[in-house]
């Protein structure tokens, strides 16, 4: 058992933490990349000229570890072609023109039965269905992590709030204003895992939310399931499935493995809402929320936007200006979010955020050698040695870099930031894992 | 809109950079140099401000001739090479022999390796073991503190006819004949605190070098067992200068909490054989010297236990 390293980056939280989520309108023009999840690209089901609703299922998952895609909007579907995408570059991609209407399809459809009376395998049915994957960032299907082998015997269900990342606050709101949606959708996730104990983490930066999901915890309480709701310390990677489930429960996930192996299951805030929302009203996974923020403060809000809107339209509503000094653009947050070059790319199911950042947040310096200072390594929540990794991977010696265990490195970005030689070293590692894995 | 910068993730940084680390070593050096200055005069200035500019002006013209940009010798590595140079010194050393120990704590401590991060032994401690080799006679002729009636020509309190003169209290002010930098514990632990305090160092070195110092000098001091004087041993000569500034160096020390205590551990042995047994009356530079050849294997046999850790 190791005790764990973390670092304690400024979080930049107070920007937007008591803004109200705020729905945005609906955009002339969606643009649904087929990779938008961990694991296979989705199959379209619709074609060029078809008419499609908010809600519609236009692309199935393809495989056992995909995802179903719906239409985000009603109208026409323009074309089915590459596009750009926010992580990847490029991808293949849905894109549909809107017709102002926003017809919804599954509002026909909202149950009558007792939600309670809903079999494990109805549910899941209803989640894969909605095609719900990790709101978190990974974007990894959920229907396959609520599958354990029928080996395996899940006794834990982690609900993460810890949102460690700096700036972004869309799970916070979420916490702050759904506390019952939440609570009734880790609910239903404890009915089809077969869990009595759900524990919610929540950093102390969001005390608020801590209370307000305590409290709903309370009023929703429901027969022979134990919620806690614990308060964590404000510190990087906190949100890590493996770090948190380490601070919570005092397991390790073993190396190479999953949580599945200890018998526990993790979920992001954001995901469990979807589910609610799935089961509850039946309704896809075609919109989320995000926190826009950075530099400049008047542009900064939590909305509503749905999947598929270019960043580009969701920067126009929070009023950016195309006067203002722009250096940067993120999609995500500032320790692992994917710079943007292409403004047309769109929001997807795993985007948390999107940060517009001034000249002040470039990062000056040069590359230097590296001193031996060791910080990285007082720094990595994986117990690696980064700098070993990343030296011999900047030498091409990855014969060396791989004794180093870099396929335990969560690529949480603590060993670049803390450098002070400002050597790229999550760069460094991710180039070792990529030349192993091929030699 | 302008065009928009793509870099990787990271998108911030802590602000911690070489640069700073380096400066902040030479101020929290200060202290114990301006007690040299008062101990001792103002040789001691002089002896500092040669050894400082033979490092810088070696340093650039070997990045020159390397086709390095000679600007890296802004970075504060050569300077705090320098510094810890001079206070490794006599205060009254002829002039020239500072300069001759800053060229080759440079050359032959540094920039033969590759320059920043590559080296393998400190590079003020080659320079200073290079100069006791080459002029052991001006190495270890010693100036007293100004108020003392006969100025020159003392010994260190190491050498062991005299190590009974002095009182701690003496020793931790530094009231007596030394190197330059080493004699002020006192200032020297002033410098310390306050790389503690940044977190510029940790104690893992310090701490366990100095504890075996004192542990063995206490057990095989003198005569007998447990008898040793332990806190004059701790007081005196170069060890908390070496221990807190030396052998702390990032580039030759090991990486990990656990390498860095064997480390540690491994000089404190080192220094008290030489002290108690060996020909030299001090210990400390050629006990951090040899650890630092020890560095590769220590980090190769205390690597970090990971995340997940499965027994095979």
């Amino acid at each position: 058992m190791v005790s764990l390293n973390f670092i304690h980056p400024p979080d930049f939280k107070n920007i937007t933490r008591n803004k109200k989520i705020e729905i945005i309108p609906i955009p002339k023009k969606v643009i649904l990349p087929l990779s938008q999840h961990a694991g296979a690209p989705s199959e379209p089901v619709v074609n060029a000229g078809d008419s499609v609703k908010t809600g519609s299922l236009i692309a199935q998952a393809k495989g056992f570890i995909s995802s179903n895609l719906h239409s985000s909007i009603s109208g026409k579907v323009i074309a089915i072609e590459e596009s750009s995408h926010p992580v990847i570059g490029s991808s293949r991609a849905i894109i549909i023109e809107s017709d102002g209407q926003d017809i919804k399809t599954y509002l026909d459809s909202v149950p009558a039965k007792d939600i309670l009376g809903l079999s494990k395998e109805e549910i899941m049915t209803l989640i894969k269905e909605a095609g719900i994957v990790g709101l978190g960032g990974a974007a990894f299907p959920l229907s396959v992590k609520l599958s354990p082998p029928p080996a395996k015997k899940i006794n834990s269900l982690i609900i993460n709030g810890a949102e460690c990342e700096p700036f972004l606050t869309c799970d916070h709101r979420l916490m702050l204003e759904k506390p019952k949606e939440i609570i009734l959708g880790a609910q239903l996730i404890a009915k089809v895992l077969g869990v009595k104990d759900i524990t919610i983490g929540i950093e102390e930066n969001k005390l608020n939310a801590i209370e307000s999901l305590n409290s709903a915890s309370f009023r929703l309480k429901a027969e022979e399931l134990k919620v806690k709701v614990v308060r964590l310390k404000t510190r990087y990677p906190q949100g890590g499935e493996k770090q948190l489930i380490k601070t919570l429960l005092n397991k390790e996930v073993p190396s190479g493995g999953l949580p599945l192996d200890i018998g526990i299951v993790v979920n992001n805030a954001q995901t469990v809402f979807a589910v609610y929302e799935a089961v509850y009203l039946r309704k896809p996974l075609y919109e989320r929320v995000i926190t826009i923020s950075g530099s400049f403060s008047n542009i900064a809000k939590n909305i509503l936007v749905r999947i598929g809107t270019p960043i580009k339209d969701v920067l126009d509503y929070c009023g950016l200006s195309p006067k203002l000094d722009i250096y940067k653009i993120v999609m995500g947050g500032p320790m692992t979010g994917v710079a943007q070059c292409n403004l047309n790319a769109p929001i997807i199911k795993g985007t948390s955020g999107i940060l517009v950042m001034d000249k002040r947040c470039k990062l000056e310096g040069e590359e230097l050698e590296c001193i031996r200072c060791s910080r990285c390594i007082e720094a990595c929540p994986a117990g690696l040695m980064p700098c070993m990794i990343g030296l011999s991977a900047k030498k091409e010696k990855f014969d060396i870099a791989s004794s180093y265990d870099p396929f335990d490195c969560i690529e949480c970005g603590s060993c670049s930031f803390v450098c002070p030689s400002n050597i790229p070293l999550v760069q460094l590692i991710k180039l070792a894992k990529l030349k192993i894995k091929r030699q | 809109m302008n065009k928009l910068t793509v870099s990787p993730s990271p998108h911030i940084k802590s602000g911690q950079t070489t640069k700073k680390i380096m400066w902040a070593v030479v101020w929290s050096l200060v202290p114990a140099g301006i007690a040299g200055i008062y101990i001792f005069g103002i040789s001691s200035l002089n002896v500092m401000v040669l050894s400082i500019l033979s490092c810088i002006f070696t340093e650039a013209l070997l990045l020159k001739f390397r086709n390095k940009d000679p600007k890296a010798v802004l970075d504060g590595s050569a300077i705090l090479t320098g510094l810890l140079l001079a206070y490794n010194l006599p205060p009254q050393i002829p002039f020239w022999i500072p300069i001759i120990g800053g060229v080759v704590s440079i050359i032959l401590g540094k920039q033969i390796f590759g320059g920043l991060g590559q080296n393998i032994f400190n590079p003020a401690l080659v320079g200073r073991a290079f100069l006791q080799i080459s002029w052991p006679v001006y190495m270890t002729t010693w100036k007293n503190p100004r108020w003392w009636p006969d100025a020159v020509s003392s010994a260190t309190p190491l050498a062991k006819e005299v190590s009974s003169h002095f009182s701690y209290i003496d020793l931790f002010l530094g009231n007596h004949a030394g190197s330059l930098g080493e004699v002020c514990v006192i200032a020297l632990l002033i410098g310390a605190i306050f790389l503690l305090f940044t977190k510029i160092i940790s104690l893992h070195i310090p701490l366990s070098f100095i504890v075996t110092v004192g542990v063995i000098t206490w057990t095989f001091g003198r005569e007998g067992f447990f008898k040793g004087d332990f806190i004059f041993n701790i007081l005196s000569g170069g060890l908390i200068l070496g221990a807190f500034f030396m052998a702390t160096d990032y580039v030759t020390s090991p990486l990990t909490k656990k390498g860095k205590i064997i480390f540690g551990i491994g000089c404190g042995v080192l220094t008290a054989i030489i002290r108690l047994r060996g020909g030299y009356p001090e210990g400390v530079c050629y006990s951090i010297l040899f650890m630092n050849a020890a560095v590769p294997i220590i980090d190769r046999f205390t690597k970090t236990i990971k995340y997940g850790f499965v027994k095979k």
